[in-house]
This record gives structure tokens, C-alpha cells and sequence, in this order.
């Protein structure tokens, strides 16, 4: 019995050993930053190795679900990790800033995404919750003598603790008025019509998750964080752990509530077309590219939610299909930002990017890809993303979704000034200066998730949609 | 059963008087002890009602820790308490409606659960077995049914340490420290060495 309740958690414990192990090697070598990171890195691809071709079922009672959603979000999660690691390393070095813990938090934070991801009841989604935001809570703040990346981590870290707050307050609710806590047996208990006090818990969980993935009304963190934390740590928090997050999200209201559809779409659709709203107007006014991402990141996040407010599996596919293909587009951006510099100074500003493409065609033909992609323009990866939620909320023959779905569009066209910005400055602006000279690793990356947008996701469109579709029917929503 | 009523009276009686000490001691420390004096008439009365085990952590956790962090704070701190008393008559009403209000609310929550309410549609929690204390009936789950949060929630310790020395520990270079293994190495051929002052020169470095 504890057996196979083991080789299901065999992708966790993976990373838990891998922490463990490479902290006490990192505590007694001399040197063991390239080490610690070349090992948290195998680990990560090993996790992402037994997370598909291990078993599936229910481990623990019930608190670890291994199923096909699992196992797309670990996969996802372990390769934005670990992409995550030499981007790292490599720009903590040039400050000078050598900590072997940045793996191992990197490690530990992709357990707590992979537990979110798995999560089958209350305690699991927390505790899950909590091992992956305080991890990153850590990694905003690495830069410590930065005041800007202090304030971020702070920042990150109230708002967070508030967030859980609002997180354990609704599941405290649930549990008192379901008289349970795994997902199944809330189903059970809640039957039918969900009563106020299972309602309210439901409502402010959403908000509590909301805040996680940073959509509106609870988005106020994101754009000081994305700007004062370090680039490849943002380039790392603005990806899986948003995948993981949303589903968590799906998992909460697809299994413990799928009876109280009709009352949560509702929640979800406002949440979705105020994130839409404010990423589109409130990013027209960013000139830090950094906090434009981060408005771009609240918009997003208000696509997928849009998906998940279908209330149906084609949703459940779009959302997952439109986060990894957010994640790569995202981790691509700011590998752009991480490699560029002038005189040593990072390029941040809309400014910065004036006649980029002039000096690094390459790299500015990949900021050109990302924010097409962003835009939505067809045979990029973002065109294919929108097209999914959009397809899900039509075909769920619900008018009050269709025209959430037209509002959703008309922010997609606000938001495609900035996008468009950003292209035309690097494109035909005079440049004020020589940059850099682009480092190799986050200039690799940055290119290669730029081809990954486009042209390489056209040919790996069958199969993402094949395992989003695998994985959204083992959520059983109808 | 008299001797229970007359313990739970008494450790009541305690508690309740410690807690009005606590906020009418004049110097902070006493309030702090007072605290302490709450902390283990409470545990008392957990025991009372067959919880030892949660007793037993008001006692480790809340005293051993809690308390004595407080402590710490209060005597480090130089705060005036005198002067944060000084609006005490004024802000008295407002803190009196307030625990009317808190009051009235823990009645009716006590209330609620003594009818289960809320609950009314699960079978509540567990009766206290009195072959199985509390502690080895707890002992008996966190290393089976609930292995996977128990280690789970380790590892969000681990990383809040992690977090703690990534964040303030700073090597500088020019710190002296006590190294031991230095100090025992010595001998008197690396201790000492002699050198010959000419008169009237004393000893030039």
C-alpha cells in the first residue's frame, strides 16, 4: 500500500531528495554553484522523466492525485525550472553574486508546483501553495543588496501571506460547512446546490487563488515584483508556477465543486474580463518593459481564466494549452531582457530598445516574435493559445460567455498598441549606443523559445493538443 | 468529580485573573510572566478535558517559545509603556464594545457547535478513546495516514530556513572570530617568538 502510494509520488520525491542532497553538498564544497546547478537540473528532467512514464491513481488517502493533468503540469514545470537555472546562475555571476541555493530554491519550489498540481484535498492545495510561493518569496528577494529587489520580496511576501490568508480562511469554511476536506468527498457533500457558507468558502478561495496568479481585482502586487525582482527569477515566477496555480484552480472547481458551476462561472468570468481590462489599458501607460510584461502577464492570466470559465473540458484543454504556450513566450521575453545590456546597465525601459535590431537582429527578432505572440497574430504561439479559450467559450452555448469572449477580443486589440510599440522602437528608432555583447546561455534560450513560438510550435500543435485534451478529461468536467 | 470541578474552578479562576494581570501590570515583564501564569492554567485545564497533547504544546511552544520571544522583545525593546497607557480612560468605551461584541460572539459560536450547526452533515470529529491517549493516538496517524503533509510541511520549513540564511548571513572579510581548532593548534613555537631591543629603542615592528 505505502509502496505504491510512493512510486505515485516518485516525481516529488525525486525533487525532495535532489534538494536535500545537493544543500548538504553545496554547504560542505568550496565551489559547488555550477555542481549544485548541473545536478538540481537532472533532477528536474528526471522528475519530468518518472512523471510520464510513472503510474497513475491516488496516492496518501487521497491528497496525491497522479493523472494525465498532473503529469502535462509537471512537465511544464520541470522544464521551465530548469531552463530556469543556468539563466540564473549565469547573471547572478556577473553581479557577483554566488548563492548554490538558488538551485535548490528553484528545486523546491517546482516540488511545491508539483504538488499543487497534484494536490486531491485542502491540506495538500496549502501546503503545496505555501513550499512554492515561499520559495519564490526568497528568490525575489536573492538580490539583497538591491533596494528594489528587497522591496519586491517584501512586497511579494505580505501580499502573499495575505493571499494564503484569504486561501486557508475559504478552505477553513469549506471544511466546516462540507465536513471534509478531499475533493471527491466535498463533491459528495456539497450535492446539488452549494449552501451560503460552502459558497462563501468557495468564493474566497477563488480570490485567494486569484491572487497567486495574479489576476484582477488582486493583481495590485505583480507589476512592482515583475520590476524590482531579478530577470531570470521573473522570467521564472511568470511561467510554471502560473500554469501550476491555474490548475490548482481547476482541480478545486472541477472536482470538489463541479455540482456549483453555475455559481463559481460567474466569479470567473468577472475575474477575467477585469484582468483583460487591466492589462490592456493599464499597460498602455509602462514604459518599463518589465512592468509592461507584468500587465501583459495580468491579461493573460485573464485569457486562461476566461478558458477555465467555460465550465466545461474543452476549457479545461484551452486554459492548458494556453499557459504552456504563455510559459515558453513569457520565459523567452525575459531571457531577451536578462541578455540584453548597455554598458553593463540592463536594458528595462521602451527607450532602451530603440534601434535594437540594428545591433542584435537575433535577439531583437525574437523580442519581435514574443510580442507578436503576445498580440495573438496568427501562426504565432499566442494566436493559437487565444484561439483555444475562444473556441471554449463559444461552444459553451452560453450568451453571457459569448460576449465575455467579444469583450476578451476587444482588450486583445487595446492591448496590440503596446505589443506594437515595442516593435516599431526596436525597429525603426534611431539607436542611442553600442549594447553588449549578449551573453550565451539567456541569448540560447531567448532564441530558442522564440523559434519554440514560432515556427516550431505549428509542427508540436497535434501533440500539446492531444495531452491538454488527455489531461482536461481527467478532471471530469463534462 | 468534585475534585474536577474544584480543579476546573480553580485553574479557571487563574486563568482569568492572570489575564486581567496581564493587561493591568504596570511594568511589561510582569505582564509577560503573567502571561506565562494564563499559558500553563489553560494547559491545566486542557488536561482537565483529556487533551493532554495540546497541553502539552500550549506549555512547549507557547511558554518555551512564544512567551520567552516576548520576553526577549519586551526587554530589548525600549518601549514606554506608561505613555502607550495614557489613553486608556479614553479609548476605554470603544475597547469595552468591543469585547462586549467578542463576547457575545463566542457565545453564540458555542452555541452553534453545542447544537452542530454547521457541521450537522458530517459525523464530527473522533470521541477521546480512553485506552489511547491523545498523543499516541496523534503519534499513531502523523507517521501513516498523514506522512505526506507531515514531510510536506518539513520541507516549507526547510525552505523558511533556507530563506532565513540566504537573506542575512554575510561573510566579511575583515570580522575576527573564534576559531577554536586555531586556538588549541597553538603551541609555544608559533605563539611566542623573542626579540632582542636594543636599549633605549623599545621594539620596532
Amino acid at each position: 500500500m505505502f509502496a505504491t502510494d510512493l512510486a505515485l509520488a516518485t516525481p516529488l520525491l525525486i525533487l525532495a531528495g535532489a534538494a536535500l542532497l545537493l544543500l548538504v553538498v553545496g554547504a560542505y564544497l568550496p565551489r559547488p554553484e555550477r555542481l549544485v546547478g548541473l545536478g538540481a537540473m537532472a533532477a528536474l528532467a528526471a522528475s519530468a522523466v518518472a512523471a510520464v512514464t510513472g503510474p497513475q491513481g491516488q496516492a496518501f488517502s487521497g491528497a496525491l492525485t497522479a493523472d494525465a493533468a498532473s503529469v502535462f503540469a509537471q512537465v511544464v514545470i520541470c522544464l521551465g525550472s530548469l531552463v530556469a537555472i543556468p539563466l540564473g546562475q549565469a547573471w547572478f555571476e556577473r553581479r557577483g553574486i554566488r548563492h548554490f541555493e538558488f538551485p535548490v530554491l528553484i528545486l523546491l519550489a517546482a516540488l511545491g508546483m508539483g504538488m499543487m498540481a497534484g494536490a486531491g484535498d485542502l491540506l495538500s492545495l496549502y501546503i503545496g501553495v505555501e513550499l512554492q510561493s515561499l520559495a519564490l518569496y526568497v528568490l525575489a528577494a536573492l538580490q539583497r543588496d538591491d533596494a528594489k529587489a528587497s522591496e519586491a520580496g517584501l512586497k511579494y511576501f505580505v501580499l502573499g501571506a495575505l493571499s494564503s490568508g484569504l486561501l486557508l480562511y475559504g478552505a477553513s469554511l469549506v471544511y466546516g460547512f462540507s465536513g471534509a476536506i478531499g475533493f471527491d468527498e466535498i463533491a459528495a457533500a456539497v450535492k446539488g446546490e452549494a449552501g451560503t457558507g460552502v459558497l462563501f468558502g468557495l468564493i474566497f478561495m477563488v480570490c485567494g487563488l486569484a491572487f497567486k496568479v495574479s489576476a484582477a481585482p488582486f493583481h495590485m502586487w505583480t507589476p512592482d515584483v515583475y520590476e524590482g525582482a531579478p530577470t531570470p527569477v521573473v522570467a521564472f515566477f511568470a511561467g510554471a508556477p502560473k500554469l501550476a496555480a491555474m490548475l490548482l484552480f481547476a482541480r478545486v472547481l472541477a472536482e470538489a465543486f463541479p455540482l456549483a458551476a453555475d455559481q463559481w462561472r460567474q466569479v470567473l468570468i468577472l475575474i477575467a474580463l477585469a484582468s483583460v481590462a487591466v492589462g490592456a489599458f493599464a499597460g498602455l501607460a509602462q514604459t518599463n518593459l518589465k512592468r509592461l510584461w507584468a500587465y501583459s502577464s495580468i491579461a493573460n492570466v485573464g485569457y486562461a481564466v476566461l478558458g477555465l470559465a467555460a465550465g466545461t473540458a474543452q476549457g479545461v484543454q484551452a486554459m492548458l494549452v494556453f499557459m504552456a504556450l504563455y510559459t515558453v513566450a513569457v520565459i523567452g521575453f525575459f531571457a531577451c531582457l536578462a541578455a540584453l545590456s548597455r554598458n553593463g546597465r540592463p536594458l528595462e525601459t521602451l527607450d532602451d530598445m530603440a534601434g535594437l535590431f540594428q545591433q542584435r537582429p537575433w535577439l531583437s527578432l525574437a523580442l519581435t516574435v514574443f510580442a507578436l505572440s503576445g498580440l495573438g497574430l496568427p501562426p504565432f504561439a499566442g494566436f493559437w493559445g487565444k484561439y483555444y479559450v475562444f473556441m471554449a467559450a463559444v461552444n459553451a452555448g452560453d450568451p453571457i460567455l459569448l460576449w465575455s469572449a467579444v469583450a476578451a477580443l476587444v482588450g486583445s486589440v487595446i492591448a496590440a498598441f503596446y505589443y506594437l510599440r515595442l516593435v516599431k522602437v526596436m525597429w525603426f528608432d534611431p539607436a542611442p549606443g553600442e549594447t553588449d555583447r549578449p551573453p550565451v546561455e539567456a541569448g540560447a534560450i531567448a532564441v530558442g523559445a522564440a523559434a519554440f513560438t514560432f515556427p516550431v510550435v505549428l509542427g508540436l500543435m497535434p501533440l500539446i493538443d492531444h495531452y491538454a485534451k488527455a489531461a482536461a478529461a481527467a478532471l471530469g468536467l463534462g | 468529580m468534585a475534585l474536577q470541578a474544584i480543579a476546573f474552578y480553580l485553574l479557571a479562576a487563574v486563568t482569568i485573573a492572570a489575564g486581567f494581570g496581564v493587561v493591568s501590570a504596570r511594568n511589561p515583564v510582569h505582564s509577560v510572566l503573567f502571561l506565562i501564569l494564563a499559558f500553563f492554567s489553560a494547559a491545566g485545564l486542557f488536561v482537565l478535558m483529556g487533551a493532554e497533547f495540546l497541553a502539552m504544546l500550549l506549555v512547549v511552544v507557547y511558554v518555551g517559545a512564544v512567551a520567552v520571544l516576548f520576553l526577549f522583545v519586551v526587554m530589548m525593546l525600549d518601549v514606554d509603556f506608561a505613555a502607550l497607557r495614557q489613553g486608556f480612560a479614553r479609548s476605554m468605551p470603544l475597547g469595552a464594545a468591543v469585547a462586549g461584541i467578542l463576547a457575545f460572539e463566542m457565545v453564540a459560536v458555542s452555541a452553534v457547535v453545542a447544537n452542530r450547526g454547521a457541521a450537522g452533515a458530517s459525523e464530527g470529529p473522533l470521541a477521546a478513546t480512553p485506552d489511547a491517549p491523545n498523543a499516541e493516538a496523534i503519534g499513531r496517524v502523523l507517521y501513516t495516514d498523514y506522512v505526506y503533509f507531515f514531510q510536506a510541511a518539513g520541507l516549507v520549513l526547510l525552505v523558511a530556513m533556507i530563506g532565513a540564511i540566504v537573506l542575512t548571513l554575510r561573510h566579511k572579510p575583515g570580522v575576527k572570530r573564534q576559531v577554536i581548532a586555531d586556538q588549541v593548534a597553538r603551541t609555544p613555537a608559533t605563539g611566542m617568538r623573542v626579540v632582542s631591543a636594543k636599549p633605549g629603542e623599545g621594539i620596532q615592528e
